[in-house]
């Protein structure tokens, strides 16, 4: 979860997010280099005697700076090249969990065996325990298993909402009548919370998204008794 | 793989872990569909379905390789109104 005056991202748990957050963090270190040689150049060039008046051509020199840059780039887009068909990768998945947006609330459907259908409210601030998150604590999470593949299907009931959890790198907008998918192998058990996206009404800010990611053999188990029973809560 | 991460994440994680592969299964990947958006997926695996089971009858196994596809991808409220619209007779595609 986010934390005060955080700077940079949640922890990556799922495959991509942490590929993605590694790829972004070596990018920053070729950026602050970069920085840092110029900004060098520039103070020698200020501070230092020497004077370039006399030169007119050095094509070496061009050609060395015309090159190098060239190299950093695709040394750059290396990575990032890679990274753009992983994100839309989904290696045979084993569960399919529907996240349709309502007004304002989330509703999942898991119907890989049998119809379980829930929705998830926020828990209005009088309501809430000692500890738990203003604004973020739901009275129903989503229930993922780790280290397998989930595929995540957004949609919505009424008007365009977002489902998304920055620990999973995932932001998929929940269209009506569209059908939105994304992957997620989330690495290891937790909490991972996140709250709608897109402007949605009134309520926008009050649909927030609690995941709890906990084993298969856990994962299934809760599964067989949601179908066979009604979720109290 | 494309991207090397200097061992720090080995090929394995790129798999499902084992012990769930024999607890879980769902919808699998469909190679006509394979864009972000799947409506058009979860829309002909239905209508595959029941075209399929009125060509074949219920009984026939293999049908139920579009019903679980269509069970898994199609939201409920989608497919509630199709069983509607099939039983008024104003379904919107030809089984």
């Amino acid at each position: 979860m986010s934390y005060w005056c955080q700077m940079y991202f949640q922890n990556g748990v799922t495959f991509t997010s942490m590929r993605v957050q590694w790829a972004f963090g070596m990018y920053c270190v070729v950026l602050m280099l970069i920085f840092v040689f110029v900004m060098l150049s520039v103070l020698l060039c200020c501070s230092g005697s020497h004077q370039f008046i006399y030169m007119l051509t050095d094509h070496n020199l061009e050609r060395i700076w015309g090159t190098v840059p060239l190299l950093i780039l695709v040394f750059l887009s290396w990575p990032s090249m890679g990274l753009l068909y992983v994100l839309s990768e989904l290696e045979t998945p084993l569960v399919t969990v529907k996240c349709i947006g309502h007004q304002w609330y989330w509703e999942y459907e898991y119907t890989d065996f049998a119809v379980v259908s829930y929705n998830s409210y926020m828990v209005p601030e009088d309501e809430l325990k000692l500890g738990e998150p203003r604004l973020l604590t739901v009275d129903k999470s989503m229930v993922l298993p780790f280290s397998v593949w989930c595929r995540i299907l957004t949609t919505s009931f009424d008007v365009v909402h977002s489902w998304t959890v920055p620990a999973f790198g995932v932001k998929s907008d929940a269209v009506p009548g569209r059908l939105s998918e994304s992957s997620v192998k989330v690495e290891m058990p937790g909490v991972f919370w996140g709250q709608c996206s897109e402007i949605c009404g009134a309520l926008h800010s009050f649909m927030p998204i609690r995941v709890e990611v906990v084993s298969a053999e856990l994962f299934s188990k809760w599964l067989w008794i949601l179908q066979s029973s009604v979720w109290e809560g | 793989s494309f991207i090397r991460f200097s061992g720090k994440y080995p090929e394995h994680t790129h798999k499902n872990d084992p012990k769930a592969e024999e607890l879980l299964s769902t919808a699998k990947f469909d190679a006509r569909f394979q864009m972000c958006n799947q409506d058009k997926a979860c829309w002909q695996n239905y209508v595959d379905y029941f075209r399929c089971i009125k060509k074949k009858g219920e009984d026939y196994e293999p049908c139920n390789w579009f019903k679980k596809q269509y069970q898994a991808l199609c939201p409920g409220f989608w497919t509630e109104r199709w069983d509607e619209q099939r039983e008024a007779g104003a379904f919107p595609a030809k089984i």
